[in-house]
């Protein structure tokens, strides 16, 4: 039984996974019986009852009142608990605590973006405290998305118009991947992510270490790769020379760019600023005239840290 | 047993034999191109039908074997993520629109639905024959969508994706609002060939099942198609104009298109599965010579799902952030559709009880039905359950679900159908040795390719996924290697069956010894179905009663002679 | 039995075994045709219903810009022409071919005037700069969404007279080959089920008229 819950479900991390489990191993359990039964019956009958010549006759039964009932009843039974049981679990899946610890997501392509109630942000990984209920609102600037975390058995689309929730509660520190289950494009399996579920001081600690990092005295490169990590850059560009949905920052610096304009330019900075701010200028040959503006999120400073960045990455 | 003629005025009735030399074959009759093309004989719409079905599920076929190609290995293999999505969406869109919609009922009930009933030809030859062109014309469409700039939307065109993706979508929409139309003419066509054109003494009662699967399908294509056009309309709108309906930036909202693109598509299910049903009823009844078990609780079973299918679009859209009383509802609702979806199960095996079973290749695709179509069915279940639901949707759990549903079902059943029908309408057996063959790896290659695919669903693995993380590679390896088994099944059939045109046999004109009255004619049947007008007496599936029995037409009838009495006499006025 | 096949008048297509048989299967296709356009109009219905739950205070705002006078009188034309399309079937079930044409023609030119008057509308809003979607330019009205009203009307309005003019060839055709002795009190199918058509194009304004014009 084990063994079987262990191939078929993921791990199971949240206070609610047992729920959801245990209906899925009911119906699945009693679809087997179903299908053996039905199985077994057919391959019974086909060799019972084989033709044995073009003569055999075959009594006329037309119908069978009784067996007609039972097998409307019967199944109408199974049903109603397996509704009533999904509705129970599901009836768990939206009814937040009170008490639960809120973050809000935006989604857009192809990254996640979490704000803690702080002020501080982070891109495509979550940080949570463990053992403890978290409550996510969650909206998107562009596309639908879905945050879908298979260990906690939550899954939520995220629109463009409204605020969306689910929450969970971890049963202890870890880390889970995110998926998007939302189709979204070009990027769209490439837009994962990772709940780092955190002891209460370890989480504490990490949310105070991050409020107190102040870009405004720290080396420009190091303002890059944060930018980088934290504002969804890594999402599409690599820094190890890996081809993604945009171009790597490896070696980038004053190489030569050709565009889907036929023109060229070198990867300078007044290049690489207008790459942030107005990205749909100019497309690269081999990319698509997908990346969204930064204009009016980055500051200047930022935006030099990127620049800085990038040129170490050529070095 | 009743004998005489039903119907209130007296029939002299005479008995036929099915010798050949009455026939004029209608493959025979008004040869070349041109007169194929303007033909108006529902054997010859329902043959151009089939051929062009076949065509797109090779086409929708080999993009799904370039797709498992891609997905053998978790990063980039010989594609990119663009092309990736783009493939997918044509896969989708193809195989659903211009494969397995028109699959049964325009295919293959075109050419059955008129010879079932004993008429001569549909309601309204021409407005089929019109029906068929328009398909052309969609499909053509979406042929130039696909040559300007391919459309990666997926086949459901979600919004806002769909208003801001740069790809060809107007085209494609266009394509599929086209098709639409010729699904509802379609529909309309047979509705009213099932009330108004059966032979006299066929009532409702005496109806084969398909015949009823296909009124059920009719009922679904006409209600629910218009819906679907004025949706694509409106998403056409959304693009070329900006009217606003589903952008949030105006005020629209993206979920509504969901509401109204599943308020068919979902009934669309229905159209794509329920005319499968009908096949199943046909074969199990012929191959196990027995009366069918339950023929009332089938018939209705199949209005009672169209009905009930019409009411649960909303369980597409658990997680997509309707009120969660909506969901409660849809899904309680959904749970309804498998009542009568079991019924019909549970009164096909119990027809093969006390039968006399031959387990001919048709009857084996029927039994390969029932296994798959169970395992589609009770993952439907899993589905419709809201709790599991929140984690299963839009995984591969819902991939390899509505697989087993559309392929395990549809495709087994179309497969099964054709191979029963394919002597009446060529008028050639094939080889039945290969058909077994090609039947057995048809099954195990299906299930090699879609169970793996349960497996790494519930275990998270999203759907439309180009990439994934290496933790299911061994899952997409089967499922990869799964799809060649299968390839190489339709190959053989593909190979068998163009052999058996040429090469085949000559088929009887009852080879399976049926009952209903596609078969009380030559194979392949007379320019006009029969030689003669016919009468029924006795029900589709009295195997009790003989043979002979079936072959009755009004005494004196010789369509011939009709048709120039027709031109002939002047109306007194 | 017998007799059946010795009256088998012209028109009787060779898979019919009966005029009558053919008369009803004609008028049940255009039965179940005409439950298709409403459920085609109905998604439209749906989308307005929708909208207007979303937005009332901007229905009410936006009607004003309709005119009333001239939607009613084009309800009125509209009447007018279902009255003369059904005495046009009257009159050639009776044999009175030269009737059924001036009737049928009067249908077409009432149908006209519909599409003239609903002509000087859209004008009229053109000039204004109410355009459907993005090319709405009018800023009378205070409403975000203003643009989605005028959307939803044209694209109501718009596939209305889209269903008119295809009535008018329609009828345009039926008139031509009662001139040309097709139809007679023996057969005149394709007049009636042209009538039935014209019918449901009238029902369809009757609805849209209170539901776009009259909104307060």
């Amino acid at each position: 039984m084990d063994y079987i819950a262990r191939l078929l479900l993921p791990p199971q991390e949240s206070t609610f996974a047992h729920e959801v489990d245990a209906l899925f191993h009911f119906i699945n359990f009693t679809s087997l019986i179903l299908l053996v039964g039905i199985t077994f019956a057919i391959i019974y009958f086909a060799i019972k009852y084989r033709r044995r010549s073009d003569e055999d006759t075959t009594p006329l039964i037309t119908h069978n009142n009784t067996l007609e009932v039972t097998w409307t009843v019967i199944p109408l039974i199974l049903i109603l608990i397996v509704f009533a049981w999904g509705f129970s679990s599901y009836n768990t899946l939206r009814a937040v605590p009170d008490d639960a610890y809120e973050v809000y997501v935006r989604a857009y392509s192809f990254n996640w973006e979490f704000t803690y109630p702080n002020g501080v942000r982070s891109t495509n990984d979550l940080y949570v405290p463990a053992n403890r209920p978290v409550k996510l609102v969650m909206r998107s600037s562009d596309v639908i998305h879905s945050f879908f975390v298979p260990d906690f058995r939550i899954k939520q689309d995220v629109i463009p118009n409204r605020y969306t929730q689910q929450w969970f509660q971890t049963k202890g520190p870890g880390s889970h991947v995110i998926f998007c289950t939302e189709y979204c494009g070009v990027g769209h399996s490439d837009m994962m992510g990772m709940v780092y579920a955190l002891e209460e001081e370890e989480f504490n600690a990490w949310l105070e270490e991050e409020a107190s990092k102040d870009i405004e005295s720290m080396p420009l490169v190091e303002v890059g790769e944060l930018v980088w990590r934290s504002e969804g850059c890594m999402g599409c560009h690599s820094v190890d020379g890996a081809s993604g949905i945009g171009p790597t920052f490896q070696g980038l610096w004053m190489r030569e760019r050709n565009f889907t304009d036929g023109t060229s330019a070198v990867a300078d900075e007044d290049y690489i600023r207008e790459s942030i701010l107005q990205p749909r200028a100019r497309v690269n040959v081999g990319y698509q005239n997908i990346m969204p503006t930064y204009s009016g999120i980055l500051s200047d400073r930022q935006i030099e840290g990127i620049i800085e960045y990038i040129k170490e990455l050529s070095e | 047993m009743a004998t005489t003629a039903t119907n209130g005025n007296a029939l002299k009735i005479q008995q036929f034999s099915s010798s050949e030399e009455f026939s004029h074959n209608f493959l025979k009759a008004k040869p070349g191109i041109w007169n194929w093309m303007t033909t108006v004989d529902h054997k010859k719409i329902g043959l151009m039908y089939l051929a062009s079905v076949v065509f797109f599920f090779f086409v929708g076929g080999m993009l799904a074997i370039t797709l498992r190609l891609e997905l053998l290995s978790p990063a980039q293999n010989f594609m990119d993520a663009d092309t990736y999505n783009r493939i997918f969406t044509l896969h989708g869109a193809v195989m659903v629109f211009l494969f397995i919609i028109p699959s049964i009922p325009a295919a293959l009930g075109n050419f059955l639905l008129p010879m079932m009933i004993g008429a001569k030809d549909v309601a309204f030859p021409r407005l089929n024959l019109a029906s068929f062109y328009i398909y052309s014309i969609g499909a053509l469409f979406t042929l130039i969508s696909t040559g300007l700039n391919p459309i990666d939307t997926g086949w459901t065109f979600y919004t806002p994706y769909s208003t801001s993706t740069g790809t060809a979508v107007i085209w494609m929409t266009l394509g599929v609002f086209v098709m639409g139309f010729s699904s509802i003419l379609t529909g309309l066509n047979f509705i009213v060939t099932l009330h108004k054109l059966r032979a006299p003494g066929l009532s409702w009662g005496k109806l084969p099942l398909f015949c009823w699967s296909i009124y059920a399908t009719s009922i679904i294509q006409v209600l629910a198609t218009p819906v679907l056009a004025i949706t694509l309309l409106l998403l056409i709108m959304e693009r070329a104009l900006g009217i606003g309906i589903f952008d949030p930036a105006m005020g629209g909202d993206p979920v509504l298109y969901q509401h109204f693109f599943w308020f068919y598509s979902h009934p669309a299910v229905y159209i794509m599965i329920v005319p499968a049903f009908g096949i199943i009823s046909e074969l199990i009844a012929t191959f196990s010579k027995k009366t069918i078990f339950g023929y009332w609780p089938i018939a209705l079973s199949s209005l009672a799902i169209a009905f009930i299918g019409s009411l649960v679009w909303g369980h597409h859209m658990f997680v997509a952030g309707q009120s969660e009383l909506a969901v409660v509802v849809f899904s309680f609702l959904t749970f309804f559709v498998g009542i009568p979806t079991g019924i019909k199960i549970l009164n096909w095996v119990a027809t093969m009880y006390r039968g006399s079973i031959l387990l001919a290749s048709p009857m084996l695709y029927a039994l390969y039905f029932l296994f798959l179509f169970t395992i589609g069915g009770v993952t439907g279940i899993m589905l419709g359950a809201i709790g599991v639901n929140v984690h299963l949707h839009d995984t591969y759990y819902v991939v390899a679900h509505f697989h087993y549903v559309m392929m395990g079902g549809t495709v087994f059943a179309f497969l099964g159908g054709l191979h029963f029908w394919w002597p009446k309408i060529t008028g050639k057996m094939y080889n039945e040795f290969w058909a077994k063959v090609a039947g057995v790896i048809l099954f195990f290659g299906f299930n090699l390719t879609f169970l793996p695919q349960f497996i790494m669903g519930s275990q998270g693995m999203p759907r439309r996924y180009y990439s994934y993380i290496e933790q299911f590679q061994s899952m997409h390896v089967y499922s990869t290697y799964g799809s060649w088994v299968l390839l190489l099944g339709f190959l053989i059939i593909g190979a068998y069956l163009l052999h058996s045109m040429f090469r085949g046999e000559k088929a009887t004109s009852n080879p399976w010894n049926a009952r209903s009255l596609d078969w009380m004619t030559s194979s392949p049947p007379d320019e006009h179905n029969f030689p003669y007008s016919p009468v029924v007496i006795h029900g589709p599936y009295d195997y009790h009663k003989p043979e002979s029995e079936f072959l009755l037409g009004i005494a004196g009838s010789d369509h011939h002679e009709e048709i120039t009495v027709g031109t002939e006499t002047k109306v007194k006025q | 039995m017998a007799e059946q096949a010795q009256v088998r008048a012209p028109h009787v297509q060779h898979h019919f075994a009966s005029s009558d048989q053919q008369f009803d299967s004609a008028k049940m296709g255009m039965w179940v045709f005409l439950f298709t356009e409403i459920a085609f109009f109905g998604g439209l219905f749906v989308a307005y219903i929708i909208f207007r739950a979303w937005n009332p205070e901007l229905f009410t705002l936006a009607a004003t810009q309709l005119s009333t006078p001239l939607g009613a009188t084009n309800t009125l034309v509209l009447i007018a022409s279902s009255l003369t399309v059904a005495l046009a079937i009257r009159a050639i079930q009776t044999d009175k071919k030269r009737q059924s044409i001036i009737l049928l023609l009067s249908t077409v030119g009432l149908a006209m005037v519909f599409m003239i008057i609903k002509a000087f509308e859209y004008a009229e809003k053109f000039a204004k700069g109410i355009a459907p979607g993005a090319y709405y330019t009018y800023e009378g009205i205070a409403h975000e969404s203003a643009s989605v009203f005028f959307s939803i009307y044209y694209m109501m309005t718009g596939l209305h007279a889209l269903h008119v003019v295809i009535g008018i060839g329609i009828l345009l055709w039926i008139a031509w080959k009662v001139h040309r002795n097709h139809f007679s009190s023996e057969y005149y199918t394709p007049v009636e089920i042209s009538g039935l058509y014209w019918h449901l194009v009238d029902v369809i304004w009757i609805f849209l008229f209170p539901l776009l014009y009259l909104i307060e």
